[in-house]
């Protein structure tokens, strides 16, 4: 059952990596139009470079084994857009609504992020002592003992080395 | 009967599904007796090979003893203790007849899907994709096995299943991985990968008389295992992989290389890892060829270059100026097993080599899908699994 759970975190931690592509690829390509709707005109340098890291973020998780510090690195983002949002939330702002409206989401996302990242921590096993494999030798005597013992093979002539190249793989 | 069954990325399944039935006049039925997972059914688990369905049957390292016998199969009979290679093959081809077994011409079903994926057809494989045929795997209570007057290995009576199972696979890969380096007495051998093939390589290496076998893995089990084998060890996580095979080989690098880690390299600290997985992960590329990478630069010039490890598909930034430059011999494709079989079969029973060594888990075929998991984070010093259904 919890190998059942560690599966659906790492689908979960799947579904966000694509979700964060998305948005990033989203702030990269429109940060003018997405920094006028939130009313922080001026802002879109910035808006492109947390296009930049929602896509660095989303690739990580994806690709890593283990995807787990990917996800908390997407909590620390979305920390970040919180802050940012919370500094347009002021009275004066036009587009205050819609900044709600954003901060209430990436809230929401937040909640999502760091019940994935925590299920995959749950969901990690240790590995354990390390294991003596000192004894598992697999021949009956020591390997200084056994080596050459197969000499005796013809080594098919399609997997010898060619001819002209022998002397160099060969030479003490 | 009960079957491990591929159900999509990371989730494989013990279900319950119908006995095989003999479809061919050569098939035989064989009641599975040991199996094992393969680093290559990662490959499937990790979903970076195309063409499975979900529902698949998995697995291609099995034996067991015959309970069914087709009409035309006069080398079986029933009660006959047998293991199965994992490469399907007729025996009649102008590839089987060459000794090429795992590039059969016919035993592959599906043979016009692999035409297109790799302009020309391998063999049919147990349980690895309809790519190779579609064939119902081994990691099961029973398998139909097809061509089964051609392939089986039959088993000499009071040899355990421990002791042969592994001639089904990676016991003739690591061998045949070693083989075609053509080993001279003044060579250093690398091998990339202590795994179960990579341990047999080392094995293998050692046993054709090689100077100095190197291996290459960050797993500390396995890397304990290398040298109880034989072998000098780098743990690539600590050291450079570089500098310790130019100390090694005075410089000149190793002569002969082996790559038993394939698609699914775990660099994690380079540069070309790094890209490859943020390749990988948009699919812009199927597989992590590290490894091949690195073996091109570091192998001494006139070299050679082995690879039993496992490719799919497109890979990308191979460094083909160092590998033309240095006129290195490349020799790759899935295991021509039954050249192999007798041979290594006498040296298990002259006690040359006893495969038994890799093995750390044995479970019932119940566990199977929670132990893919356990092989694939190589948890609990976990190097080799066999299941008993």
């Amino acid at each position: 059952m919890a190998y059942a759970k560690h599966g659906s975190a790492d689908s979960m931690a799947r579904g966000l990596g694509w979700f964060s592509i998305a948005l990033g690829l989203a702030e990269l390509a429109m940060p003018r139009t997405l920094t006028r709707s939130l009313g922080m005109q001026g802002r879109e340098r910035l808006m492109s470079a947390y296009g930049l890291r929602e896509v660095a973020t989303g690739i990580g998780i994806l690709s890593a084994r283990d995807p787990t510090p990917w996800v908390w690195g997407r909590v620390a983002g979305d920390a970040l857009d919180l802050g940012t949002l919370a500094t347009a939330l002021d009275g004066g702002n036009p587009r205050r609504d819609n900044v709600g409206f954003a901060f209430a989401a990436v809230l929401g996302v937040t909640a999502l992020d760091v019940i994935c990242a925590t299920a995959l921590g749950m969901g990690q096993r240790r590995r354990g002592p390390v294991r003596d494999y000192s004894d598992r030798r697999g021949m009956p005597r020591p390997p200084a003992q056994m080596r050459g013992a197969a000499r005796d093979l013809d080594v098919p002539e399609d997997m010898r080395t060619p001819a002209p190249l022998r002397p160099y793989t060969s030479a003490a | 009967m009960r079957a491990l069954c591929w159900h999509g990325k990371q989730d494989i399944r013990c279900d319950t599904v119908p006995d095989p039935k003999i479809e061919d006049p050569r098939d035989a039925i064989v009641r599975v007796t040991s199996c094992a997972i393969c680093g290559s059914d990662l490959h499937l688990y990790d979903g970076f090979i195309p063409g499975m369905k979900s529902g698949d049957i998995i697995g291609h390292e099995f034996m067991g003893e015959v309970v069914e016998v087709g009409s035309g199969n006069r080398k079986l009979k029933v009660g006959d203790r047998v293991v199965v290679p994992f490469t399907i093959c007729c025996g009649e081809c102008e590839q089987c007849r060459r000794g090429y077994y795992s590039v059969c011409e016919r035993s592959n079903r599906n043979r016009s899907l692999a035409d297109k994926a790799f302009g020309h057809s391998p063999a049919g494989l147990f349980g690895y994709t309809h790519l190779t045929g579609g064939y119902p795997g081994g990691q099961a209570e029973y398998v139909r096995v097809p061509y089964a007057d051609v392939a089986p290995v039959k088993v000499p009576d009071g040899m355990t299943d421990e002791q042969v199972l592994f001639l089904g696979d990676i016991l003739p890969t690591g061998w045949q991985a070693a083989v075609q380096c053509d080993i001279q007495p003044t060579d250093t051998v690398a091998i990339w990968g202590a795994g179960p093939v990579g341990q047999f390589a080392i094995r293998s290496a050692i046993l054709l008389g090689a100077k100095q076998v190197i291996a290459i893995d960050r797993v500390p089990e396995r890397l304990d295992m290398a040298r109880a084998g034989g072998a000098i060890t780098i743990n690539f996580a600590k050291e450079s992989v570089l500098e310790r095979l130019k100390d090694l080989t005075d410089g000149k690098g190793p002569e002969k290389c082996i790559d038993a880690v394939g698609m699914e390299a775990h660099a994690t600290s380079t540069l070309d890892a790094m890209y490859d997985r943020a390749k990988q992960a948009v699919m812009a590329e199927t597989d992590r060829p590290h490894v091949l990478r690195e073996m091109m630069y570091v192998c001494r010039p006139a070299g050679t270059l082995s690879v039993p490890g496992v490719y799919a598909g497109l890979d990308d930034k191979i460094p083909m100026g160092a590998f033309m430059n240095k006129g290195l011999t490349m020799r790759t494709g899935q295991t021509h097993v039954n050249r192999w079989t007798d041979d290594l079969l006498r040296r298990i029973q002259e006690g040359q080599i006893d495969p038994s060594f890799v093995i750390t888990h044995t479970v019932g075929l119940e566990d199977g899908p929670a132990m893919y998991k356990t092989f694939r984070d190589k948890q609990d010093g976990c190097v080799k699994v066999v299941l008993k259904p």
